[in-house]
């Protein structure tokens, strides 16, 4: 048990793993800023703004379903709240960028915009602080997660699974939309938070900055990934699809499925919050409609779609889901729903594997 | 009698000038073109007091009309002040029309905006009113105007006969006296005060009882909405143990056959349009019904023992079935209006109960005993039952599983369809309206527990009043946020709900 943390991590990767992990690596945190930094816009090697900020939202995007699936796939808890946690770190995070406007907005004041809107004369406690970057980093990384945590505790403590929990999440994501839809409670209301300026002191818009959120995002992908291999292929992983396959029988044999649960729920919950928080500055913008019930549901799709169970296959359906989703509200937009809607009842009737169970089926067959 | 014949003769002249303007002292007709906006309203109580009550209605009311000429033959215009003053006289001469109905009307008109000009008025018409209830709120209204006496004997009599009102004007009008402006009361006499503080407990409590029976009452429609949309998801749930995200849409589906029922009346049989929401019942039940049915052996049916993925299919179905909405009737709400018989209300204790949201109440009350009907006295319901307590062992005996989950699924989806045309009546009918009753009733099955009726309908109701109880406390956000964390608090301690049937199966 004495091997170094690198060495396991490593081969918990495996070979294979390791490798593709690496060319991703040098692909998006070499090649692409440099091809968007370096290489003038009317070559057409140049990666443009446009691409970089897709492609970054997407890869935040993936995080969120490399976190759904190690919930879903791995311990057979199905949130349809998870939206809350992505929204909340994009919160948390957004209470920095605004403060960090400064004097620049429409009023010229202090206080962010919405607040001089509503006619506050100061900032409410819970803002203290935020426009300090390391306390904002730490709100992202202790708030959704505590939340997490005590829903967590409550709900698996009394043994709420299945349908039920899904539901019960999905409540408590709605009740956290209305809650932030309200003005009084100080995050914007209905617009949210938007305007961004700046980071640390540098424009949000400059191509600098864009391609460092971009490489963030992809390092993050990447730590998620291997975090996510590492968990899975790890003792405690294997605890945790015993008890997605038979949870009393795990508890007969003397393990408190709670403390398991628990530990993944709340590590999930931290994950998604860090997409949020690497995705508001990338977007410009967040606001309550983040929590709505329909967008943790299409979290759930993009795993599905994907297959789960295979971490690699949350972040391909990530992919090919909001690249599908970009294509069709643009061409096609009142198809769109029809088409999710199909994509839905699809996967789950034919592909209940997905993407990878497909792709994994298709070599067998051929061998 | 010289006046008469002076008023007469004047009369003759009117007559000549205009006839609209028989039998009314010329001079004041006259006076209502005057350019000073205080001549005209001290014309315009002059003529209301007058003899000919109708004559003069009919001149104040062109006047309002804008249609009166002054003797030039030109309009005469008002402003503001004016009509309101207008308003009050129309309605104090309306005080003695022969209808009740309009009598009473005009008492709660002048209630708003009683002064010391209607004194007069006030006196003769309590004198010749025959109806109680008008009679109380004449006098009522008698009472506010003499709070204005400089008499404290009067105002006296005045406060204590205030403590028999009801109404939020009444309790601001006795907070007025008690006030302060500075060290001086706003009433100078000791004695009134004091009768004015106890006037004010007793029409605050009158006016608290109202506001709770008002509350009962709409947490009680509330719940009946929740009912209808729950007890279908409560079968469904408890026969498959599948949760069916498109119900909400079932409910949508429901609302737009009301809403092409009414269509069909509207072109074909305009005269019975009022029976239009008697046709769409059924109607909507079959709709609904066949297309529950149509998903279950689609879809459902084929991800039995997976009820995760249920869960994300009938998603994707409602998704697909609000775009459908939004393609066949257009992304805005349409227009679906009661039928005359259930517009206006019944007033109880001070509140006013709508008729329509009393017609659901007694419309779920109706689904709910035939729902008990067809679950306690038919085979099929015995199937269900059976079903819902143990698969398996119900497949054994014979039971016809497959052909009871359809049926059952169908008799889910219908009544959630009849939901839908009760919602029509209330509310506003768009493709998204179902997407919020989805976690509402999945709420009342967690609460109520699986399989019982009688768990629904407590839980429905139960929810209903404590949510706009809350509602008035807190607001609706937060009521609705307390509401959802005292169920999530709830089913740590109860997690098989208030009703669980006892069983012993374990995975």
């Amino acid at each position: 048990m004495r091997t170094p943390f690198i060495v396991r991590l490593y081969r918990a990767l495996g070979p294979k793993g390791a490798l593709a992990l690496a060319v991703f690596a040098l692909l998006t945190l070499v090649l692409v800023p440099v091809l968007h930094l370096a290489v003038p816009p009317d070559n057409p090697l140049h990666v443009s703004t446009y691409v970089i900020t897709l492609a970054g939202k997407i890869m935040c995007y993936a995080i969120v379903a490399v976190a759904m699936d190690l919930i879903w796939g791995y311990a057979g808890i199905l949130s349809l709240g998870h939206g809350v946690f992505f929204a909340l770190g994009g919160y948390a995070f957004g209470m920095y960028l605004m403060r960090q406007i400064g004097r620049d907005g429409s009023y010229q004041s202090d206080l962010p915009d919405f607040m001089v809107f509503l006619d506050w004369k100061e900032l409410p406690w819970y803002w203290t602080g935020s426009d300090s970057f390391l306390w904002v980093v730490i709100l992202v990384l202790t708030v959704p997660a505590l939340l997490a945590f005590l829903f967590g505790f409550f709900a698996f403590r009394s043994r709420i699974k299945g349908v039920y929990f899904s539901i019960i999440t999905q409540a408590m994501t709605f009740a956290a939309m209305l809650f932030f839809f309200r003005n009084e409670t100080g995050f914007g209301g209905n617009n949210g938070f938007t305007d961004f300026k700046r980071i640390l002191g540098y424009s949000i818009t400059s191509p600098e900055m864009r391609v460092t959120l971009f490489a963030l995002s992809a390092l993050m992908l990447m730590l998620t990934l291997a975090l996510g291999r590492y968990l899975v292929t790890s003792r405690f992983g294997r605890v945790l699809a015993s008890i997605r396959d038979a949870e009393s029988r795990v508890m007969f044999l003397g393990y408190n499925p709670l403390w398991y649960k628990l530990a993944i729920w709340t590590l999930s919950a931290l994950l998604c919050a860090v997409a949020g928080a690497l995705y508001v500055p990338q977007v410009g913008i967040i606001n309550p409609g983040e929590m709505s019930p329909a967008n943790s549901i299409e979290i759930a799709i993009w795993v599905a779609v994907g297959g789960r169970a295979t971490l690699i296959g949350a972040v391909i359906g990530a992919v090919i889901v909001n690249l599908a989703k970009s294509f069709f509200t643009v061409a096609f937009p009142e198809y769109w729903l029809f088409f999710l809607g199909f994509l839905f009842i699809a996967v789950t009737l034919w592909l209940p594997d997905g993407v990878v169970g497909l792709w994994r089926r298709l070599r067998r067959e051929k061998k | 009698m010289k006046t008469r014949i002076l008023l007469l003769l004047f009369g003759l002249f009117a007559l000549l000038a205009a006839p609209a303007q028989a039998a009314l002292d010329a001079k004041l007709v006259a006076q209502l073109s005057a350019e000073d906006s205080d001549e005209k309203i001290a014309a315009i109580w002059a003529l209301a007091d007058s003899e000919d009550a109708s004559e003069a209605t009919r001149v104040l009311q062109s006047l309002a009309d804008g249609s009166l000429k002054d003797p030039k033959g030109e309009d005469i215009t008002i402003n503001n002040r004016i009509r309101g003053e207008l308003a009050a006289a129309l309605a104090s001469l309306r005080l003695f029309d022969a209808d009740r109905a309009a009598r009473l009307a005009a008492v709660k008109e002048l209630q708003a905006s009683a002064d010391a000009k209607l004194f007069g008025v006030l006196v003769k018409a309590l004198a010749q009113e025959s109806d109680a209830e008008i009679k109380r709120l004449l006098s009522l209204v008698h009472a506010q105007v003499s709070l204005q006496s400089e008499d404290a004997k009067q105002r006296l009599v005045a406060v204590q006969a205030l403590a028999a009102g009801n109404s939020p004007h009444t309790k601001s009008l006795l907070l007025g006296l008690l006030a302060k402006n500075g060290s001086a009361w706003a009433e100078p006499d000791a004695e009134v005060r004091r009768a004015a503080t106890a006037a004010l407990k007793q029409v605050e409590s009158r006016l608290g009882t109202a506001e709770n029976i008002g509350r009962v009452f709409s947490g009680l429609s509330l719940g009946s909405i929740l009912l209808l949309a729950a007890l279908g998801l409560a079968i469904t749930y408890g026969v498959m143990g599948v949760i069916n995200m498109a119900h909400g849409e079932f409910l949508m589906i429901g609302a737009y056959a009301t809403f092409a029922v009414q269509g069909l009346f509207r072109s074909y049989a305009p005269g019975l349009l009022d029976a239009y929401v008697l046709a769409a019942i059924p109607v909507a039940f079959l709709v609904t019904a066949l297309v529950g049915m149509a998903l279950e052996r689609l879809v459902i049916r084929h991800l039995y023992g997976r009820p995760l993925e249920t869960l994300l299919a009938t998603w994707g179905i409602s998704l697909m079935l609000i775009q459908a909405a939004r393609t066949l009737f257009g992304a805005q709400n349409v227009e679906v209006a009661n039928p005359s018989w259930m517009s206006g209300g019944v007033e109880l204790f001070g509140t006013m109960l709508p008729w329509n949201r009393i017609a659901i109440v007694a419309f779920s009350v109706g689904v709910l005993a035939l729902m008990w009907a067809v679950l306690n006295l038919t085979r099929l319901g015995l199937f269900v039952r059976a079903v819902t307590q143990n698969r398996p062992m119900a497949g054994c005996v014979g039971v016809p599983t497959g052909r009871v989950d359809t049926l059952a699924f169908g008799i889910g989806a219908g009544i959630a369809g009849l939901g839908g045309v009760a919602l029509s009546q209330i509310g506003n009918v768009g493709p998204d309206m179902g997407q919020g009753y989805i976690v509402d009733s999945f709420m009342v099955v967690v609460l109520g527990g699986v399989g019982q009726l009688a768990g629904a309908v407590w839980a429905a109701l139960g929810l209903g009043v404590v949510t706009k109880f809350l509602e008035g406390w807190t607001g609706a956000v937060i009521a609705k946020i307390v509401v959802l964390v005292f169920i999530i608090v709830f089913i740590q301690k109860r997690p098989q709900g208030l009703f669980a049937l006892k069983g012993r199966v374990v995975d």
